[in-house]
């Protein structure tokens, strides 16, 4: 487990990341960046994997059941979302058909 | 040496964990300049990739077969809805899986509180477990007890994420047009704080040793509860503030729980994500002219007009 001090400095530390990436964003970016840390914030599927993992009575086993399958959506519906806002931000080169697989 | 294939697998496992952070964050660095915006959501994709594979490999897992149907379900599902719907449709997508990762993160915090009053309960059943006999303890120590800053984050995370939840499912109905018509009564204001106060204490009861399943569940139905009537009284045309401030919540939630669960991408992740949305509410509502207090509490009286 992680020490609560050294976890302090990690949630400063972040924190500060986060606000400097935004700090300087276009008008036209807000809502795909809201979408991409949307999805972002889907690694909350890695952790309702573990907690899945741990669970042991068959209640806590449904619990953990729901929030894979809310976290799996929050990644999956974040990425298709993001990507498909920012489609529209493709540079103005030619061949703008090719579509990202 | 029995010992070094765990060593190097758990290094391996942190190690990518790490990596998923930092293609989190070069991600959403690239998404906030147009030039490199359509990149960034690649490399936050196969950070995102990474760490679910890399979680599979995690010892001491139960359930295997259940998280990758739970997995391939939601994976699936949210997939296609998110394929098919117009792209007019977008920002209540956007609350929709803000709302699901909200959902996740108090399932998890649900999840670690059940498992911790179960522990709770052993304990009080067996009273004979003097600290002089470890292996009593070892016996009782089945579910991973909390130590108090665990508890108190695991409490909150869970608390901020059915707030979320909740809140994000009545953003998307609203924005769908499920439901068009604000619901404003008198002292609605009151009744919300009274709600908020409510869940707190039950939170702060959990905190303190109280944990028991019927106190979990009414701790999650005050927090459930105090989101749908938070957002209710909000006009559809201020529900793109209220969807970016519910992911900051989520990030914040998600960041917890990650703490309580010893994840450090998440903790990162989540914490990165709770404050590059925090303040993008602010730019978002300064560009709507607006204060975050004025969208969230300036719904009836003297705003009453501009959200139809």
């Amino acid at each position: 487990m992680i020490d609560g001090f050294l976890a302090l400095y990690i949630f400063m530390l972040a924190a500060f990341t986060g606000y400097e990436i935004i700090a300087r964003v276009p008008v036209i970016l807000h809502t795909p960046l809201m979408s991409g840390s949307n999805f972002v914030h889907g690694i909350v599927l890695v952790g309702a994997m573990i907690a899945l993992g741990r669970a042991d009575t068959p209640f806590e086993i449904a619990i953990g059941f729901i929030g894979v399958l809310l976290g799996a959506g929050n990644a999956a519906g974040g990425y298709v979302v993001t990507e498909r806002m920012l489609e529209m931000f493709k540079s103005s080169k030619p061949g703008a058909g090719k579509e990202a697989k | 040496m029995n010992w070094l294939p765990d060593f190097i697998g758990h290094g391996a496992i942190k190690a990518c964990y790490f990596i998923a952070a930092l293609l989190f964050i070069l991600g959403l660095k690239r998404m906030s300049s147009p030039r490199t915006a359509r990149g960034g959501i690649v490399w936050a994709g196969y950070g995102m990739l990474l760490a679910v594979l890399a979680t599979f490999f995690l010892p001491d897992m139960h359930n295997r077969g259940l998280i990758v149907a739970a997995v391939l379900i939601g994976v699936s599902a949210a997939w296609w809805t998110g394929r098919r719907v117009a792209m007019t449709a977008m920002p209540q997508m956007v609350a929709l899986y803000n709302g699901m990762g909200g959902g996740a993160a108090a399932a998890i915090g649900a999840v670690e509180l059940i498992g911790y009053a179960r522990g709770l309960g052993m304990l009080h059943a067996v009273p004979d477990t003097s600290p002089l006999r470890p292996e009593a303890w070892a016996v009782n120590a089945l579910p991973p007890a909390l130590s108090p800053v665990e508890l108190t984050l695991g409490v909150l995370g869970a608390l901020i994420g059915a707030v979320s939840f909740s809140g994000s499912l009545v953003a998307f109905a609203k924005l769908q047009g499920w439901m068009d018509r604000r619901f404003v009564f008198a002292g609605q204001r009151a009744v919300n704080m009274l709600l908020l106060a409510a869940a707190v204490v039950a939170g702060f009861m959990l905190v303190l040793g109280q944990a028991s399943l019927p106190l979990i569940l009414v701790f999650f139905a005050l927090a459930l509860l105090f989101g749908l009537m938070m957002t209710l009284p909000i006009g559809g045309a201020d529900m793109p503030v209220v969807i970016s401030l519910y992911n900051a919540f989520t990030g914040l939630a998600v960041s917890f729980e990650g703490f309580v669960l010893g994840n450090e991408a998440m903790i990162i992740a989540g914490m990165v994500v709770g404050a590059a949305g925090t303040l993008l509410t602010q730019l978002m509502a300064k560009a709507m002219n607006r204060s975050i207090g004025n969208v969230l509490f300036g719904s009836f009286g003297a705003a009453g007009g501009e959200a139809q």
